[in-house]
């Protein structure tokens, strides 16, 4: 199988490979997928809980490259934009901006999971007002 | 001197045709074009003669008594195709059931699937963590309507040798054929279709240093005399066994391939065994977690298939596949999206089976591309696993076997 430019770019050189620590204020972690599966994506998210922007967003991914490649791109998507529009991102955008073939497309479904999964992780934590102790949104 | 890329280190795949191999067929295109069977003219003598000398050949490599035992195919999924179908349409009134293992190839297991739609009975034989089947495994599955065992002499991932004589001699005993599909193992390893109880063996060119497109099914034809029924009707070619005429230059190429194969083997097997071994050493040396799968004895002295637990084998493959041609186990990799049945068989968590490459070995490998490889391969691991949850998780102390996943 031959892999578009765009995916080889981003498995050669990923984009915010990394982690941050859960417990960081405004820190939401999506963590998707099964070993069993051969994918499973782990991406976060760090959002100014003022303002609801992503300020900065990690992943690490354990898959084909072409989710290595998915998640990559969907770090690069997810940093600047506001924990709403984060939300509109569908994996029909990474499928066509990384010419996902059609084998390929559960890639860029388990990177849409793994963003919803980290904005939900990151509503959960800092945007309720019983917030846990020590856990200070501010 | 300087290392050419991309290297080839995927030879369970398949093999360059040896340029003696191809000296020997070049004639054969042109001014030697008879057709094999033309009986009454020299152009026709001159091609039998040529067929003749190729099925000794072959026939020799195998150990087979009488060259006309031998019956050219297209290779070695029509053999397969041939033999297991061959044999269940002609035994059909002495029984319908035939036992092979887990891991035998996918030519195999797709014929035993459209057999069993046709109402033949097949056992699929588990094998241990090391890839052997047990042979008291096998007498255990068989039943009194059993007329075929099919065991593959080593298989084409793991490289893992089946205790095929042992085999032969519980087929003999209890009265029923015995295939085995040597494609993987004729010419690197002793094959020996008497000594070994085989009644059928199947076996292709291009995997010995041969061209593709030709293979052979070896057919016993005394102790006992095995009748198979033909798959292709024509002209009555091969014993009535293969319609088709024969393609006398790849034939050609395959009987000089078989006879470079046993002339050179044992030397040709110890160099690259000890290649083989350079190459392992080079890569669990530096990489945790990493592990041999299949026998670490009783394999092919050219195959080494590892797990890399951690990352996904096609993941790795991306990383090295512009200077060096591996395969892996992975789903990725496959057109079924299912990791390797081979792998799982071994009962090794199926993360592992993602995470299985495997290389494969040659007549023109060198000290120097194995150095590479194995330098390479380290890097692309370490590398993946800098991004890989699961090795980040695993290293925090995290049991990943208990963690629910939310799979997709």
């Amino acid at each position: 199988m031959a892999y578009s430019d765009k995916v080889i770019d981003h498995y050669s050189n990923p984009r915010n490979v990394g982690s941050f620590s859960k417990d960081t204020p405004g820190v939401g972690t999506g963590l998707v997928g099964a070993p069993e599966c051969g994918d499973v994506m782990k991406l976060q998210i760090k959002v100014n809980v003022e303002t609801g922007v992503i300020e900065d967003a990690k992943f690490k991914t354990f898959g084909c490259g072409s989710a290595i490649a998915s998640s990559s791109l969907a770090t690069e998507w997810l940093k600047g934009r506001t924990v709403d529009d984060a939300a509109k991102i569908k994996n029909t955008d990474i499928v066509n901006e990384l010419k996902l073939p059609p084998v390929k497309i559960h890639c860029s479904v388990l990177a849409e999971d793994a963003i919803k999964a980290a904005l939900e992780d990151y509503k959960e934590k800092w945007t309720k007002s019983e917030a846990p102790a020590g856990q200070s949104a501010s | 001197m300087t290392l050419k890329l991309p290297i080839f280190m995927d030879s369970q795949s398949t093999t360059p045709v040896d340029p003696r191999v191809l000296e020997a067929m070049l004639p054969y295109f042109t001014e030697k074009f008879g057709h094999p069977a033309s009986r009454n003219h020299p152009f026709g003598w001159e091609a039998e003669a040529a067929v003749d000398k190729a099925r000794e050949q072959v026939a020799k490599l195998i150990g087979a008594r009488d060259p006309k035992e031998v019956v050219f195919t297209s290779g070695g999924t029509e053999s397969i195709n041939l033999a297991l179908k061959g044999a269940a349409e002609m035994y059909r009134e002495k029984g319908n059931h035939i036992v092979t293992t887990a891991i035998d190839q996918r030519a195999t297991m797709d014929v035993c699937k459209r057999l069993e739609r046709q109402g033949i009975e097949i056992n699929y034989v588990p094998v241990g963590r090391d890839g052997l089947v047990s042979v008291e495994e096998i007498a255990k599955a068989m039943t009194p309507k059993t007329i075929l065992i099919s065991v593959m002499f080593a298989n084409n991932e793991i490289g893992t040798i089946q205790p095929v004589a042992e085999i032969g001699k519980l087929a003999k005993e209890k009265g029923v054929l015995f295939h085995t599909d040597a494609i993987q193992a004729a010419g690197k390893i002793p094959v020996d279709v008497e000594a070994m109880g085989i009644d059928l063996l199947s076996a292709t060119a291009h995997l010995m240093y041969g061209p593709k497109g030709v293979g052979a099914l070896y057919v016993r034809r005394k102790n006992p005399r095995v009748r198979i029924s033909p798959m292709i009707d024509g002209g009555g070619h091969e014993r009535g066994m293969r319609s088709g005429t024969v393609p006398v230059p790849l034939a050609v190429g395959f009987g000089k391939a078989a006879e470079i194969c046993r002339e050179g083997m044992a030397e040709e097997g110890k160099r690259l065994a000890a290649l083989r071994d350079r190459l392992q050493n080079l890569i669990l040396s530096k990489v945790d977690e990493a592990y041999l799968n299949g026998h670490p004895e009783k394999r092919l002295p050219h195959n080494l298939n590892i797990s890399f637990a951690y990352v996904e084998g096609e993941s790795v493959l991306m990383g090295l596949n512009k200077e060096v041609a591996l395969s892996s186990g992975s789903a990725c990799t496959s057109a079924t999206l299912e990791p390797s049945y081979v792998i799982s068989a071994l009962g090794v968590d199926s993360e592992l089976a993602h995470s299985s490459i495997r290389f494969g070995l040659h007549r023109f490998s060198t000290e120097e591309e194995i150095d590479f490889v194995g330098r390479r391969t380290v890097e692309v691991v370490h590398r993946l696993r800098e991004m890989s949850p699961l090795y980040e998780m695993a290293k925090e102390g995290v049991d990943l076997k208990s963690l629910h996943w939310k799979a997709e």
